[in-house]
């Protein structure tokens, strides 16, 4: 079988298709707003809420509604007790998230277990990509488009949120406001990527990317762009691994975005462990090198 | 003489700590001020409530005659935060950050049109950073950051310029260049307003100089505050009590 075959194969199933374009739609989602989460230091906070929008996806499929709704009810909901947890109690932010979410959790669970049809629930939990209908697909490409749009257009304000919202206040904008549009945006987002990887591992899709490119580039301009396309890389990645190793397809992604994460870690030019420390004993050969 | 910050009776709480209490304090447009007092005085606390960033528990502030809050939606302030409150290793240049201070100018989108652009790099002429546009501000020296923020605040056009310690950790030479860039400013009719460490200093960067200790202790000239009994006052004193307690 030649490189074409293996990469083609594949495509000739429609549900190859499906779930290759679900990954891609919330890799990209996933990836561009991983960078101002893991510059403003809110990987817990993606956690939190990607793991307390369950209760709301159980009570949305129950009642029929769009899932959506209801998990943006609860990522809200999972938002407002944190911050009110920590605000008027001793107990600091990450203990408050700690409890909040995985109360959340816990209650989104015990629903599961008593509601009917519990199989498409459990792929809630730990992802379906290769079940993805056609519906849903059209949920997350609706979904994931809205949400990227909104991120595009308001990646300035964004960012100049994550570094300084004292600036950002005295400007005229609201702080307050950006904070809740990137909270909202990241129970939207957390929708999209369940469908690919499921609840428990969104949160890597939320930050791994970000991370890898933040140890890539000086520039937030640049990293907007290389998140979401090393996200991309790694969800077809994932996906074809998963199609020839049989092995399951969400933390397949997760792996693959892991791995990469790895590889820079230790390979990148600028930040890497090794080629930060190759640079460093080359600057003292040319050193010891130069004649006294 | 107009008063562009007018501070009235103002006490601010941090939950139990009372960081301000009855504050009165007047900026005038065209003058330097220079706000002195020990660590944990206030002064970052009564700056940030004149942005409006904090809200007083009583008393007023007016800025240019209106709320606070008018004047930050006329993009009339201009806040240069202490360092420890700014992300050093944020991935932004020294032009993008300067840009932030045109987003008030700007579109929903805050995309930059050439105004803005010539208004950057006027503010980053003025603060001798031109070479340095393209880096990152984490590899910043502090005396040039700082002059990053200054430079915001003068691609913003801000009228009023709030500096919370625009000199610490900042060599005699940054310090220098601060101070001329500050006055002319001040001579072009902006309202600036120090928080300073550097006792030596404040003659020659204010016009005008207040001591804070939770309280205005003294207002006035800057040789006039500077006057041993009043140093006593607000930098003695209150280990002295401390160590009563
Ligand atoms: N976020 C906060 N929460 C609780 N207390 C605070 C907070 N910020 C300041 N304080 C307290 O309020 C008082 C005034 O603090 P402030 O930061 O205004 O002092 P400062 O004069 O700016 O000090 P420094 O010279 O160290 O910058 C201090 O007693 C401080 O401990
Ligand atoms: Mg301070």
């Amino acid at each position: 079988m030649n490189l074409l075959e293996l990469l083609t194969e594949p495509l000739s199933y429609e549900f190859m298709l499906r779930a290759l374009a679900t990954t891609a739609i919330a890799s990209v989602v996933c990836g561009v707003l991983s960078c101002w989460l893991v510059l403003i230091g809110w990987s817990l906070m993606g956690d939190a809420v990607s793991h307390s929008v369950l209760p709301g996806i159980v009570i949305a499929h129950i009642l029929g509604l769009p899932l959506a709704i209801g998990a943006a009810v609860f990522g809200f909901l999972a938002v407002g007790l944190i911050g009110l947890v920590r605000s008027t109690s001793r107990v600091k932010e990450d203990a408050a998230i700690g409890t909040v979410f995985t109360t959340l959790f816990a209650l989104g669970l015990v629903l599961v277990s008593v509601t009917p049809s519990q199989t498409d629930l459990n792929h809630v939990l730990f992802g379906n990509l290769l079940g993805v209908s056609r519906s849903d697909l059209v949920g997350v490409l609706v979904l994931g488009v809205a949400v990227l749009a909104v991120l595009v257009l308001k990646r300035r304000d964004l960012t100049l949120y994550a570094f300084d919202p004292g600036h950002a206040h005295t400007i005229g904008l609201s702080p307050a406001f950006l904070g809740g549009l990137l909270l909202g945006l990241l129970a939207l987002t957390a929708v999209v990527a369940l469908q690919a990887v499921g609840v428990v591992l969104v949160v890597a899709m939320l930050v791994i990317p970000g991370a890898t490119a933040y140890l890539l580039t000086d520039r937030f301009s640049s990293m907007l762009v290389i998140a979401p396309a090393l996200a991309l890389l790694c969800g077809v990645l994932g996906v074809y691994g998963s199609y020839y190793l049989d092995t399951s397809t969400g933390p397949m992604v997760v792996l693959a975005q892991g791995a990469l994460f790895a590889l820079v870690y230790l390979f990148s030019p600028r930040r890497g462990l090794i080629g930060t420390r190759l640079s460093a004993r080359r600057r003292r050969r040319r050193l010891a090198a130069r004649p006294a | 003489m107009s008063a562009s910050v007018e501070v009235s009776g103002v006490t601010v709480h941090h939950g139990e700590v009372l960081a301000l209490d009855r504050v009165d304090l007047t900026l005038h447009a065209g003058r330097v001020t220079g706000l002195i007092g020990m660590n944990g005085s206030g002064k970052s606390t009564l700056v940030k409530t004149i942005t409006g960033l904090l809200r007083p528990d009583s008393g007023s502030v007016m800025v240019d005659g209106g709320s606070p809050a008018r004047a930050r939606s006329r993009g009339l302030i201009g806040y240069v935060p202490q360092s420890e409150d700014v992300d050093r290793n944020f991935p932004l240049s020294v032009r993008d950050v300067v840009m932030t201070g045109r987003y008030g100018h700007m579109g929903p989108t805050r995309r930059a049109r050439p105004a803005d652009r010539a208004a950057v790099d006027h503010a980053l002429e003025r603060t001798e950073l031109t070479e340095l546009v393209n880096r990152p501000i984490g590899q910043l020296s502090g005396g040039q950051r700082k002059r990053a923020f200054v430079a915001r605040g003068i691609a913003q056009e801000a009228t009023i310029l709030l500096l919370d310690e625009p000199f610490a950790g900042v060599d005699k030479r940054s310090e220098a260049t601060i101070t001329r860039l500050l006055r002319q400013l001040a001579a072009d009719g902006a309202t600036v307003l120090v928080c300073t460490h550097d006792l030596h200093a404040l003659p020659s960067l204010a016009d005008d100089a207040a001591l804070l200790m939770r309280r205005v202790l003294v207002r006035g000239e800057p040789a006039e505050v500077l006057r041993p009994e009043n140093l006593a006052l607000a930098f003695g004193l209150d280990s002295w009590q401390e160590q009563d307690r």
